[in-house]
């Protein structure tokens, strides 16, 4: 399995049987009357991830998020943090901090009180505070503005205080609730970065829930991808993006082809799939458990295909159609063919040279290609 | 244009159609007015403005000259009770008597001091008591079901759909010595004799209390209701126990709140006469008792006048002050 590039075995704890979960989740379930927002969740963390939960709205990735920090209880299931059974604690007495998605700043005191509340509430010296304070606003970039209202902030130096104040309280775990979504594209991109350095440089745990995700593939060591209560997969970004385990994890984290099919020849090495989607015989590099004749689907990036006039001398992973939309992006083109079988294809080529006079275009009849290792098998 | 459906303005005329004013801009006498109004520097939005200015004018600004002239008269018997303040004398000069004896009258004799701090203390301490018991109210109110909330701001309003007068009265019924009050006691054999409630102090902080509750929770439960929650949940967050979260978040932003609903209290208080004419004794002086002796049982007009005119500079000042503390807080 591929690995992700920055992580060295020891970064890895989720690869070591031995390493101890910080914050273990164990089968979590909260109910608001009949409706489950969570469903038996269980979920391991270690110090120093930045973990990212990841689903559309409703899917109760806020609503885990809250339980951690404690503004709600689950109905059933337990919560330790660095092995202390949450249970019972209120929010004021948790090692966690949260950064609210609304920033939750008090408005009637200044970015310096705001930031100093949390260590005052600790009854942390006055001295002590001061320098805490300054660190941070240091960390955080906002010296300038410490005697500033936060109504006299912009929305990302307001983001800053927001993340400064739950930081400086040193937290076990700090929660951030879609940090990034009240910025616009081009300060979110920034702020990405920014905020893997300061949780790099701070050390606390970070657990992120966004809906985005490429917020979720840039920020994050693991995600942990939820749909409708539930956490369907867990894996680094590479893992989820390369090696979806379901048809929604693919679907829900970059684009997609889906062709469905039958299992024609299970070896332990390779899966032969025949598809009448695909209109050709689908040759995969990688062995599943089921058996032959069971319905299974095969999953392909747009960038893992190659799209061409000539047809290519294999048989299998080689299928053909006619172009029915281009989308010209800038750095890559976006083409849509039609196959035979009128299953609609998406594939992007990288834009490598400036103004090809013989591009593929309107209504041509193209080949579609890809490698044995380009896709996968999902069973669901 | 299709009948069908709303068409924004903005299209209507894009497509070309006509709006009202350019219609009317068609008759003569219409453009004429509009030129006029335009040349002497009036708009269509000034003309909104000046509809509240004008109702000031005519109903505070004139009827406070009026006063204000009969506090510089003197008082006669004659009809009216004061004399002229502009006199045409017969070689057509234009004598203008003003009298300040009466604002001198107002310093020197005690009465009036007596009243009018009696009148402060008593709309002070009941402002306190309204605050300190619609601050409660407006909180539970504000934390209270949605669906609940316009219930509940129902019953608070409610009292207003009955007369002022009618329940000040009806309070004279439970207070008195064989009111509701003193005969179930009475009936239960705690007491012997009943206890003497009506025509004291206390029973015109009753009053004044009871009556004024409703404008001390509305704009407490209007600044209540707009507070943020998430702000409360960053302090439990931050380490703050509710009761401190209180005292740091809730409290210092509800202050706009609490400001309006004293000084909606503590402003009629000051000038209230029915109350304390009703439920207080004789003791209970009060700046609005002596203004309605001093109109009524005196006929002294011109005095009258320079105490309801004291009485305004005196509430002038809390005014400004909350002014001050709302621009300074749009300001911030």
């Amino acid at each position: 399995m591929a690995q992700s590039t920055r992580a060295t075995p020891a970064q890895e704890p989720w690869n070591d049987p031995h390493a101890q979960p910080y914050i273990r989740i164990e089968n979590v379930t909260k109910k608001f009357g009949a409706f489950v927002a969570v469903n038996n969740v269980s979920l391991n963390i270690y110090q120093n991830e930045f973990f990212c939960l990841l689903g559309g709205s409703g899917c109760g990735k806020s609503t885990l998020l809250r339980m951690l920090a404690g503004f709600d209880s689950p109905t059933s299931g337990k919560i330790y943090i660095d092995g202390t059974d949450m249970e019972g604690t209120a929010p004021y007495d948790r090692p966690v901090n949260m950064m609210f998605q609304s920033y939750a700043l008090f408005p009637h005191m200044t970015v310096e009180s705001n930031i100093a509340f949390g260590l005052k509430q600790d009854r942390i010296s006055k001295t002590q505070t001061t320098q805490r304070v300054q660190d941070i606003l240091e960390l955080v970039q906002l010296s300038p503005f410490a005697q500033r209202r936060p109504h006299q902030l912009s929305g990302g130096q307001r983001q800053r205080v927001a993340l400064a104040r739950a930081l400086v309280k040193q937290p076990k775990l700090l929660l951030l609730d879609e940090p990034l979504a009240a910025l616009d594209k081009k300060l979110r991109e920034e702020t990405q970065f920014e905020l893997v350095n300061i949780q790099e440089q701070t050390g606390v745990t970070f657990m992120v829930v966004t809906h985005d995700q490429e917020e979720a593939m840039t920020l994050s060591s693991r995600i942990g991808v939820m749909n409708a209560g539930e956490i369907v997969q867990t894996g680094t970004p590479t893992e989820i993006y390369e090696y979806p385990g379901s048809r929604f994890v693919a679907d829900f984290i970059g684009s997609v082809n889906i062709f469905e099919g039958r299992i024609t020849e299970d070896e332990a090495d390779h899966v032969r799939i025949d598809s009448e989607e695909a209109g050709c015989s689908l040759y995969i590099d990688h062995g599943v458990t089921t058996t032959s004749g069971a319905k299974v689907w095969f999953a392909v990036r747009p960038e893992k295909i190659a799209i061409s006039r000539d047809k290519s001398d294999a048989d299998e992973n080689c299928t053909s159609g006619t172009v029915q939309e281009i989308a010209y992006m800038g750095d890559l083109s976006i083409y849509h063919v039609e196959l035979e079988s009128g299953k609609r294809v998406r594939v992007t080529m990288p834009n490598l040279v400036r103004g090809v006079s013989d591009a593929i275009t309107w209504d041509e009849q193209v080949y579609l290609s890809w490698r044995p290792s380009s896709g996968v098998v999902l069973m669901a | 244009m299709s009948r069908a459906g709303y068409v924004p303005l903005g299209e209507r005329v894009a497509a070309g159609a006509e709006p009202l004013s350019r219609i009317l801009w068609r008759f003569p006498p219409y453009r004429w007015c509009v030129t006029l109004l335009q040349r002497m520097g009036f708009t269509g939005r000034s003309a909104v403005i000046a509809i509240p200015y004008l109702w000031l004018l005519l109903f505070f600004l004139v009827p406070f000259a009026f006063v204000l002239k009969i506090s510089l008269a003197e008082a006669l018997i004659a009809r009216p009770p004061y004399s002229s303040l502009f006199e045409w004398t017969e070689e057509a000069y234009l004598v203008i008597k003003m009298n300040v004896a009466n604002y001198q009258f107002l310093i020197e004799d005690d009465l009036y001091w007596t009243a009018y701090l009696n009148s402060a203390k008593v709309a002070l301490i009941s402002t306190f008591f309204c605050l300190v018991i619609g601050y409660p109210m407006a909180y539970g109110m504000a934390r209270a079901d949605p669906s609940w909330r316009n219930v509940l701001l129902l019953l608070v309003i409610l009292p207003f759909w009955t007369s002022f007068l009618l329940r000040v009265y009806a309070w004279i019924g439970i207070l008195k010595n064989n009111g509701i009050i003193n005969n179930i006691l009475m009936g239960l054999g705690i007491i012997d004799e009943p206890i003497v409630m009506m025509q004291t102090n206390f029973a015109v902080y009753l009053g004044i209390v009871y009556s004024y509750l409703p404008f001390m929770i509305l704009p407490l439960y209007a600044n209540l209701e707009r507070l943020d929650r998430t702000l409360l949940e960053a302090a439990a967050d931050l380490g703050c126990r509710p009761i401190k979260a209180f005292v740091y978040i809730t409290l210092p932003l509800s202050l706009p709140g609490i400001i309006a609903g004293s000084l909606l209290v503590f402003i009629p208080a000051v000038g209230e006469f029915v109350i304390p004419a009703l439920l207080g004794g004789p003791d209970t002086l009060m700046i609005g008792r002596v203004l309605w002796d001093e109109f009524f049982a005196n006929r002294d007009w011109p005095v009258a006048s320079a105490v309801a005119i004291a009485i305004l500079l005196l509430l002038v000042v809390p005014i400004v002050i909350f002014q001050r503390f709302q621009a300074h807080e749009a300001g911030a």
